[in-house]
């Protein structure tokens, strides 16, 4: 059986591991190959590695460093920020990057999903989409890595989702702004209709709190993999206990 | 004994270097096969498509290469599906060393594609020394759209849509359709049952 996956976020500021609330106030919470072991050895299925202050400054995720997580852990990984060409691209997955994502360049050049999944295949292309509710619609903001510089990209979620699996994309993390960071759930209502138009993996990101909303974005919003940061960067939740306690409610969990 | 890591170009050769040498298995990169003549086995990494990377291999002189050559050799991933006769993901002839095809794994109702993520092995040749240490239902990291049907040569087995060949043996060729060098201990268990038992 296909197990859901548990995946730690890990987001990257020159240099070290950060973390804010609704996308401010980042405060450092600890080295990336150090976070990167720790989470691996807890249990973790994947990482996912955000540089969010590249995509603002316009500059890309440092190979050198993902290069050293590669070498210490043996789960998958991504590898995010900044990615702007299939040249970028490669650079992360040879150093070691199992997966990339994209988010802004996405938007801003739609067809690179196209060109990165023609040139290293689906599977290790991943777009991440930030996503908000703006007057009765989910809509996707760009550059969200500087709140100063966050913006509307004039796109509605759902469409967003339905063009990039079209283009390609192996797989979607929806990152739902307004739970981020406040540990209050999952946004069960736009993951829902994310899952029922989206036909390759979905990762909902943003607003875990507890151990129950886990369980509770898996059974009804069906995702295939959970992301959070605070609660394991703040040691709220331990990955080992989270998995125990979702196998015993009966969900399809890798011990 | 010294691993010959076949490089194809394909973006996973460094998550199976450090694989390697994590577990400390000795190896040499090779991206001919004379770089490989003192190795006792060799691994043949791969993701992406199976057209390029065929295309690599004839280029290079590795399909010529494995086609005859006798030593230990194991296939990960979309370096496994190229030990068969054709894959149907931009239908072309693959190496041909164990019977089979690969086919494209089927969409359905309620299933997305690609095969993403931990799924768990239904061990089907226990005995095998490929599969020393490793218990029956171990998770192990897929990533994969297309697929080879279980047969006869078949180890281990895992289910997704359709009955996935997991691990393949035929005579002297292994393949691992899920990425060892990614799957925790269980993974790196049958990387160094590779190195060290497989004769």
């Amino acid at each position: 059986m296909l197990a859901r996956r548990i995946i730690p976020c890990l987001d990257v500021k020159d240099g070290q591991v950060v973390k804010g609330v609704k996308f401010r106030n980042h405060e450092i919470v600890g080295d990336i190959v150090e976070l990167a072991r720790r989470y691996a050895q807890e249990g973790a299925d994947e990482l996912v590695f955000y540089d969010i202050a590249a995509s603002t400054r316009g500059e890309t995720v440092e190979p050198a460093w993902v290069s050293a997580v590669a070498r210490v852990i043996d789960i998958p990984f991504c590898v995010a920020g900044g990615i702007k060409s299939v040249d970028d691209a490669r650079a992360r997955l040879f150093a070691g990057a199992d997966k990339i994502s994209i988010n802004t360049p996405a938007l801003q050049n739609p067809s690179l999903v196209d060109k990165l999944a023609a040139e290293f295949g689906s599977q290790c292309v991943v777009v991440g989409i930030d996503s908000r509710e703006i007057d009765g619609a989910w809509r996707v903001h760009q550059f969200t890595g500087d709140p100063d510089k966050t913006q509307e990209a004039n796109r509605k979620t759902l469409d967003w989702i339905t063009e990039v699996a079209d283009r390609g994309a192996g797989e979607i993390v929806l990152n739902c702004m307004d739970q981020d960071g406040v540990r209050d759930g999952y946004d069960i209502d736009q993951l829902a209709e994310a899952r029922a138009l989206c036909s390759t993996p979905l990762i909902a990101s943003g607003g875990a709190g507890r151990k129950e909303h886990f369980k509770t974005v898996f059974n009804q919003a069906n995702v295939d993999g959970a992301l959070a940061a605070s609660v394991f960067h703040k040691g709220l939740i331990n990955i080992g206990n989270l998995k125990s306690y979702l196998i015993d409610e009966g969900l399809g969990i890798r011990p | 004994m010294t691993v010959g890591l076949i490089d194809t170009g394909c973006a996973n050769l460094a998550s199976v270097r450090f694989a390697l040498e994590r577990a400390g298995i000795d190896y040499r990169v090779a991206v001919t096969p004379g770089q490989a003549g003192a190795c006792g086995r060799l691994i043949l990494p791969g993701v992406g498509a199976a057209a390029p990377a065929m295309n690599q291999l004839e280029a290079s002189g590795w399909a010529a290469a494995l086609r005859r050559d006798e030593r230990p050799l194991l296939g990960i991933c979309l370096g496994m599906q190229l030990l068969f006769e054709y894959s149907s993901e931009s239908d072309v002839a693959c190496l041909g060393l164990i019977p089979g095809h690969v086919e494209r794994l089927p969409s359905s109702e309620g299933l997305v594609w690609p095969h993403m993520g931990w799924n768990s092995l239904d061990i089907v040749e226990p005995e095998n020394v490929l599969l020393s240490g490793v218990e029956n239902g171990a998770y192990m990291y897929f990533v994969h759209g297309f697929y080879v049907p279980t047969s006869t040569f078949t180890l281990a087995r895992a289910e997704y849509g359709a009955d996935i060949t997991a691990i393949v043996k035929s005579r002297h060729v292994y393949g691992c359709q899920f990425h060892p060098e990614r799957s925790g201990e269980a993974g790196a268990r049958i990387l160094t049952n590779f190195a060290e038992l497989v004769r």
